[in-house]
């Protein structure tokens, strides 16, 4: 148990020493937040009906960037084989990597969603249901998206096919989480959307680990 | 101890070798010869298990190192071409972690103690990124102090090392395998006679 | 039980079934696909809601269930390859994903074609319609991913995965743009949805639906026949089968 807190710490150590790295992703979803008033238009009625959407999305997109960081360096560098020969096993070590990288990259966006909530004129209780969607969407889509990482950790080029991968994957998330948002809106009940997303949620965290592992060994082959 | 069975491997549809056995004993030192792209490096990632073979099986101690690969990851140190160190990390701090995913208990003083061995005295805190490459090749190679595995598989050590760099090696490594170890290495340069007796196996471009 | 699949592992053998079912495939495809088309288009009754215009069904519902179809297809043969380690199946895989992603595109084309007399617009987000369009999306991943690494044995494992991931994803995402649809356009009912389908219209679209079968078959087989000779070009059978040809006794 303590083999898999050592690389907890190691991963948070090295996310607090490339910090630049972290932020970046963050600047990227408040500024595609930033672009939809000034493209489509700043009417607080229509930001509000676009708000949630505009914010999934925008966080599906900061991911996608901010994920490639994952196993990037340590593939790079070689400490992704000499995990593999450590004798720990690979997917709790993936799982591990996988819920540094969420720790780093969700508490940000915690504090900065009251931003983007008040940027696009969310209520309160629509504020909430994002918050939820996001507690529970955000794992799904690191869980999910590290699988393609693995994939593409060796390639020259990762970065838009990584995207490619992975959006028509996250559509389901995307319905079911700015569903729960507009029934918020609404003042309708959403667990059931939450439910679902909770139930992708357990699955991908069932799963995942073992395609994460298969994926880094395809790559190191 | 370590046996290669039969093992075949290809990479972009070429066949490097086919149908190669190999068996290095306890107190035995392999250099592994032969040009580049000649599958050197395959083969030995084939035997530390990171690559699977198309055909064929590597066995250790008699067994398939598929199936029992704690028992032989207990026992192996593998140095590839990648220094295995990040480079945000210092020294010290990425010898630690390795010690720790290895579950092999070292004190701080012997991490000093082996760096200084080394040659990188004053250098433990640095970010590794700083050092040149020859450094970065010497915290690499400290793990071979470090931990106390019998088999040691090592991919082209001797890069980027100066000439004390590659004396020290080799008298390492000669350490080893009169202590009943056992070394695979490969190098473009040829071992002097401070590795001690050493079995060469050739490795032919197969075209 | 499949005992009688494994000398299929060996790309020779893959390569003489191939040569052999290629011009079944041909055949049955040309024969099925020139009569379901022509007694569709031509013959078939005409539908009392629709007219004319719901003949399109017999190229759109045949394409968009091979789509899916073949992306079945695809993972399974991407599961043989994991677990057996065949590269026979991940070149099958590989072979399939173009065309099934063209059949995605001909349901896309033919499903927005038939968009227009119904509904006046050239695309709707009809759940249906919605779907296939991810699905070409995943299509294009595989393919994307496959072509993207130079050692195509490490690509055939990735696409694999990915292929793997897409069909668990298939179903989630089938009902998720089902139920989004719902919440979004009300009770309009999908016209793609007929409710009881007359004999005499049946007949063809199932005809059609083994001509587009074995259409894909008999391309995949092409396909299949080219990435092998193309792997495995430094083998002696590759080498006496190019001999032949330039002998011409092919």
């Amino acid at each position: 148990m303590s083999l898999y807190a050592g690389i907890f710490k190691r991963d948070l150590h090295i996310a607090f020493k490339q910090k630049a790295e972290l932020v970046q992703p963050l600047m990227f979803l408040l500024m595609v937040v930033t672009l939809f008033p000034l493209g489509v238009s700043p009417a607080p009625e229509t930001l509000q009906r676009i708000g949630p959407g505009v914010i999934w999305i925008a966080a599906i997109l900061s991911s996608l960037l901010a994920m490639e960081r994952l196993f990037r360096d340590d593939f790079q560098d070689g400490a992704l084989e000499q995990y593999m020969l450590s004798g720990m096993a690979l997917p709790a070590v993936s799982a591990v990597k996988v819920a540094v990288h969420w720790l780093v990259s969700f508490v940000p966006l915690l504090i900065l969603s009251p931003l983007l909530a008040m940027f696009l004129n969310l209520t309160y209780d629509m504020y909430i249901a994002l918050m939820l969607t996001l507690l529970l969407g955000s794992p799904l889509l690191s869980l999910v998206g590290a699988i393609a990482v693995g994939l593409t950790v060796g390639l020259q080029k990762g970065g838009v096919l990584l995207a490619l991968l992975l959006i028509p994957v996250f559509i389901p998330l995307l319905i079911f989480a700015t569903s729960a948002v507009d029934s918020a809106a609404l003042q309708l009940p959403y667990q059931s959307q939450l439910a679902i997303i909770a139930a992708m949620l357990l699955l991908a965290a069932a799963l995942a680990p073992f395609a994460i592992a298969y994926s880094l060994k395809v790559s190191q082959n | 101890m370590l046996e290669a069975c039969r093992v075949t491997c290809s990479k972009r549809d070429r066949v490097l070798f086919e149908g190669l056995s190999l068996n290095v004993n306890a107190g035995e030192l392999l250099y592994l010869r032969g040009p580049n792209g000649a599958g050197k490096t395959s083969l030995l990632r084939i035997l530390t298990g990171l690559s699977a073979p198309d055909d064929g099986c590597v066995k250790f101690a008699g067994q398939d190192i598929q199936q029992y690969p704690k028992d032989y990851y207990r026992q192996l140190l593998y140095l590839g071409h990648k220094s295995g160190t990040n480079g945000s990390l210092s020294a010290l701090d990425n010898l630690g972690f390795w010690l720790a995913q290895h579950n092999v208990q070292q004190n701080q003083g012997t991490l000093y103690d082996t760096l200084a061995k080394v040659g990188l005295v004053g250098l433990e805190d640095v970010p590794v990124r700083y050092l040149s490459a020859g450094q970065q090749r010497r915290v690499a190679l400290s793990r071979l102090w470090l931990k106390p595995a019998r088999v040691w598989i090592l991919d082209e050590p001797f890069t980027a090392l100066d000439v004390k760099g590659v004396a020290m090696l080799e008298s390492a490594m000669n350490d080893h395998v009169s202590k009943g170890g056992l070394v695979i290495t490969t190098s473009h340069q040829l071992l002097s006679q401070d590795a001690g007796e050493h079995r060469v196996f050739d490795l032919e471009y197969r075209f | 039980m499949w005992k009688w699949l494994h000398p299929y592992a060996k790309t020779e053998r893959a390569y003489q079934l191939c040569l052999t079912l290629q011009p079944w495939f041909w055949a049955g495809a040309l024969l099925c696909l020139s009569i379901g088309t022509v007694w569709g288009l031509a013959f078939a009754p005409q539908d009392y809601q629709q007219g004319d215009s719901f003949r399109i069904i017999y190229i759109h519902v045949p394409s968009a269930i091979l789509s899916m179809g073949t992306y079945v297809a695809m993972a399974i043969a991407a599961l043989v390859g994991m677990v057996w380690q065949w590269r026979t199946a991940y070149m099958s895989m590989i072979a399939m994903a173009p065309i099934g992603a063209v059949m995605t595109f001909i349901a896309l084309f033919t499903g927005a074609a038939w968009g227009k007399p119904m509904w006046g617009a050239w695309w709707v987000w009809d759940a249906r319609l919605t779907s296939e369009l991810i699905l070409l999306f995943l299509y294009m991943g595989v393919i994307a991913l496959y072509g993207a690494f130079e050692d195509k044995q490490q690509a055939g494992k990735a696409a694999g995965v990915m292929a793997l991931v897409g069909v668990v994803n298939i179903p989630i995402i089938h009902y998720s743009v089902e139920w989004w649809n719902t919440l979004h356009q009300g009770a309009t009912i999908s016209k793609f949805d007929n409710p009881s389908i007359a004999p005499e219209m049946l007949w063809p679209l199932l005809i059609n639906l083994l001509g587009f079968a074995l259409f894909i078959g008999a391309v995949t087989t092409v396909r299949l026949r080219n990435e092998i000779v193309l792997r495995e070009l430094h083998r002696p059978w590759v080498q006496a089968l190019a001999q032949q040809h330039i002998e011409g006794k092919r």
